[in-house]
C-alpha cells in the first residue's frame, strides 16, 4: 500500500519537474527584482471623531544582481471593498427631468486610488494594464450591461466621473517618490466617508512598461467604540433600536420643555 | 467639529447639524408643523443618503413634536379627542401609503413620485393659505369691515356620528376628521413627513377648528405618525441614524421651545402668511429641480436593478 503511494507521489513530482523544465520562462529560479513593502498602519478604526486617515505606503526594491536595463517605475493601488451599483440617467420627459434609464454595475470598489511614479500612459502598457487590472476602468466589472441600455459605456464613464468628483476614485500621478532606484514611498489619504471592510493595497514594480514584481498588503477598516455599538444594534436588534431612538426623542423633547419652564420662573 | 455618522457612513460638521435641527425645531414650535418637509431636503444637501435622511428626519420630528405639545398643553391648546380621531384615520391612510410607496419603488420611479407630491401638495396648500391669509389681513386693516363668522354651517355638519370636541368648541361628525387624518397619513408615508403642513390648514378650513388649538392638536397627532414611521424604517431598512438623530434633536428641542414663544407673540394672520410663504418656497425649490437641466444627469447609488 504505502510503497504504491510513494511511487505515485514520485511520478507526480517527476511530471512537475519535467513540466517546469518545459517552460523556458521559468528557467531562472528567482526574479531579478522583488518588492519589500510596508504600511504605516494596517488597521483603521472609525470612531466618532474620525475624519479621514493618511496611509503611508513605503518599501524597497530588492535585487541580487546589478539593475537590468529599462525604466523602473512603481505603481501603488488602494482598493476598498466592492459593491454593486445602480447608475441612473435623468432625461427630459414631458418637460421635467426624471430618472429614465438605468444600468447596474456588477462590482465597483467603494474607494480606489492609483499612485504612480510617472504618467500612467508612459509607464504602463495597455496589455499589462489589462492583465493586472490597475486603472479604475479595468477594476470596475460591468459584465453584460450592454443589453440593459443603449450606450452603457456612457453610464460607466459617468459613474467614474461622479466618483472622481466625490474624491472616492483618485488618480495620483507622480505621487510615488522613488529614490536611488531602490526606495519608494507614497501617501494615500482615505476620506472621512469610508466603508467598513478590508482595503487591498497592491504594489507593482515595472520595467519598461511591464510588471516584473508585485506585492499585496491589507488594511482592515472597521467601526469602533460607540459607532460599532450603534451600527451592530441597528443591524441585529432593529426593533429595540427603533424603540430606543423614540425613547431618546421623547425624553429629550420632555427635558427641553421642562428645562425652559424652569428657566422662565 | 467633525463627527462620523455610523449608519449614514459620512462625516459631517456637528454644529451644522445642531443648527439645522435648531432652525427646523423653531419653525416646528412656531407653526405646529413637524418640519419633515424641510429637514429631509436639508440633509440631502449636506450629503446624507436619502434613505437615512428620511428615516432620521422622522425620528427628529418625534422629539420636536413632544417638546411642542408639552408647551401647548400648558396653554390647554391640545384637543386630545380630536387628535385621537385624526390618528385613527391617519394610521389607516399611512398603511395604504406604505403599500403604494413599495409599489412605486418596485417601478423605480419613487424619487419622481415623491418630488411631484411635494410640488403639488406643498404648492397647492401654500398658495391657498397665502391667498386666504393675505385677504384676511387686508380685511382686518379696514376699520368697518364685516365681522367674519367663526365657522360657517355647510354639508359637513349634516353628516351622522356626531361627537363633541370640547377643546375645539365643535360638535361635528367624526367622518371628516377621519378622512382628513387618512389623507394626511397617506401623504406622510409617501413623502416621509409628519404631514403638519397639510393637517394645519385642513383643521382650520375643512373642520373649522379655532386656530389656537390647531397647532397643539396637529403636533399631538404628528408624534404618533412619525413614531410609527421611525419604527417602520428602523425595522425594514435599518436607516435610522441614532447619532444624527441625537444631534438634530438637541438642536430641535431647544429651537421648538423658542419657536412656541415667538409664535405666541405673532398674530394668527401673520403666522399663516409666514408659514404659507415657507411652504410655497420649498415647493418652488423642488419644482426648479425638476424643470432645470441638472448639472450632472447621472446619479450613482448602491444596489442593483430590481
Amino acid at each position: 500500500m504505502s510503497a504504491r503511494r510513494i511511487s505515485a507521489r514520485l511520478a507526480q513530482r517527476l511530471c512537475l519537474i519535467l513540466g517546469l523544465l518545459a517552460l523556458p520562462v521559468l528557467a531562472q529560479d528567482r526574479p531579478a527584482e522583488t518588492i519589500v513593502a510596508g504600511l504605516s498602519q494596517n488597521r483603521v478604526a472609525i470612531t466618532a471623531d474620525f475624519d479621514g486617515s493618511e496611509i503611508l505606503v513605503y518599501g524597497a526594491v530588492r535585487r541580487d544582481s546589478p539593475p537590468p536595463e529599462g525604466r523602473l517605475d512603481v505603481i501603488v493601488t488602494v482598493e476598498g471593498p466592492p459593491s454593486s451599483l445602480l447608475v441612473r440617467r435623468k432625461d427630459r420627459v414631458w418637460g421635467i427631468w426624471v430618472n429614465h434609464a438605468a444600468i447596474s454595475v456588477d462590482s465597483a470598489p467603494s474607494f480606489y486610488a492609483v499612485a504612480t511614479t510617472g504618467h500612467l500612459k508612459d509607464i504602463l502598457t495597455e496589455t499589462e494594464n489589462l492583465r493586472q487590472g490597475i486603472t479604475i476602468d479595468r477594476v470596475v466589472r460591468a459584465v453584460g450591461i450592454t443589453a440593459e441600455a443603449d450606450g452603457a459605456g456612457d453610464f460607466v464613464e459617468a459613474m467614474l466621473r461622479v466618483r472622481r468628483a466625490a474624491g472616492t476614485y483618485q488618480l495620483l500621478e507622480n505621487r510615488v517618490q522613488l529614490t536611488e532606484q531602490t526606495l519608494f514611498r507614497t501617501d494615500v489619504v482615505l476620506p472621512a466617508n469610508l466603508t467598513e471592510g478590508i482595503y487591498k493595497v497592491r504594489l507593482f514594480l515595472l520595467r519598461g512598461g511591464a510588471v516584473v514584481a508585485q506585492q499585496e498588503r491589507h488594511i482592515a477598516v472597521h467601526k469602533a467604540g460607540l459607532e460599532r455599538l450603534i451600527f451592530t444594534m441597528a443591524q441585529e436588534q432593529p426593533l429595540i433600536y427603533g424603540l430606543l431612538c423614540l425613547l431618546m426623542a421623547g425624553v429629550s423633547g420632555w427635558a427641553a420643555s421642562a428645562g425652559f419652564r424652569l428657566l422662565q420662573r | 467639529m467633525q463627527i462620523y455618522l455610523p449608519i449614514a457612513e459620512v462625516s459631517v460638521d456637528a454644529f451644522l447639524i445642531l443648527g439645522i435641527g435648531g432652525i427646523v425645531g423653531f419653525l416646528s414650535g412656531m407653526f405646529g408643523v413637524g418640519g419633515g418637509f424641510l429637514i429631509t431636503p436639508l440633509l440631502f444637501f449636506i450629503g446624507v443618503p436619502p434613505a437615512v435622511a428620511v428615516a432620521t428626519g422622522a425620528n427628529q420630528v418625534v422629539a420636536s413634536s413632544v417638546s411642542g405639545v408639552l408647551a401647548q398643553m400648558k396653554r390647554k391648546a391640545v384637543d386630545f379627542r380630536m387628535g385621537g380621531v385624526l390618528l385613527v384615520g391617519g394610521m389607516g391612510g399611512s398603511a395604504i401609503g406604505i403599500a403604494v410607496f413599495a409599489w412605486m419603488t418596485a417601478r423605480g420611479q419613487v424619487d419622481l413620485f415623491v418630488q411631484l407630491s411635494y410640488v403639488i401638495f406643498l404648492g397647492l396648500v401654500g398658495a391657498m393659505m397665502l391667498q386666504e391669509s393675505v385677504r384676511s389681513l387686508l380685511k382686518s386693516r379696514k376699520p368697518n369691515a364685516p365681522v367674519r363668522r367663526a365657522h360657517v354651517h355647510n354639508w359637513v355638519h349634516g353628516l351622522p356620528l356626531k361627537m363633541k370636541f370640547r377643546a375645539s368648541g365643535l360638535y361635528i361628525s367624526v367622518i371628516p376628521p377621519i378622512l382628513v387624518g387618512a389623507l394626511v397619513g397617506f401623504l406622510a408615508a409617501i413623502m416621509g413627513v409628519g404631514g403638519g403642513f397639510i393637517m394645519v390648514p385642513a383643521m382650520i378650513y375643512l373642520l373649522g377648528m379655532p386656530t389656537k388649538v390647531v397647532i397643539g392638536t396637529s403636533l399631538f397627532q404628528i408624534i404618533f405618525v412619525t413614531a410609527f414611521t421611525t419604527i417602520m424604517h428602523a425595522v425594514t431598512s435599518q436607516t435610522v441614524d441614532m447619532m444624527l438623530a441625537f444631534l438634530l434633536i438637541i438642536g430641535g428641542v431647544v429651537g421648538a421651545q423658542i419657536g412656541v414663544r415667538v409664535g405666541l407673540k405673532l398674530k394668527a394672520e401673520q403666522l399663516r402668511i409666514l408659514l404659507s410663504l415657507l411652504v410655497v418656497g420649498v415647493a418652488l425649490r423642488i419644482a426648479a429641480d425638476l424643470l432645470i437641466r441638472p448639472s450632472e444627469i447621472y446619479t450613482v447609488m448602491p444596489g442593483v436593478l430590481p
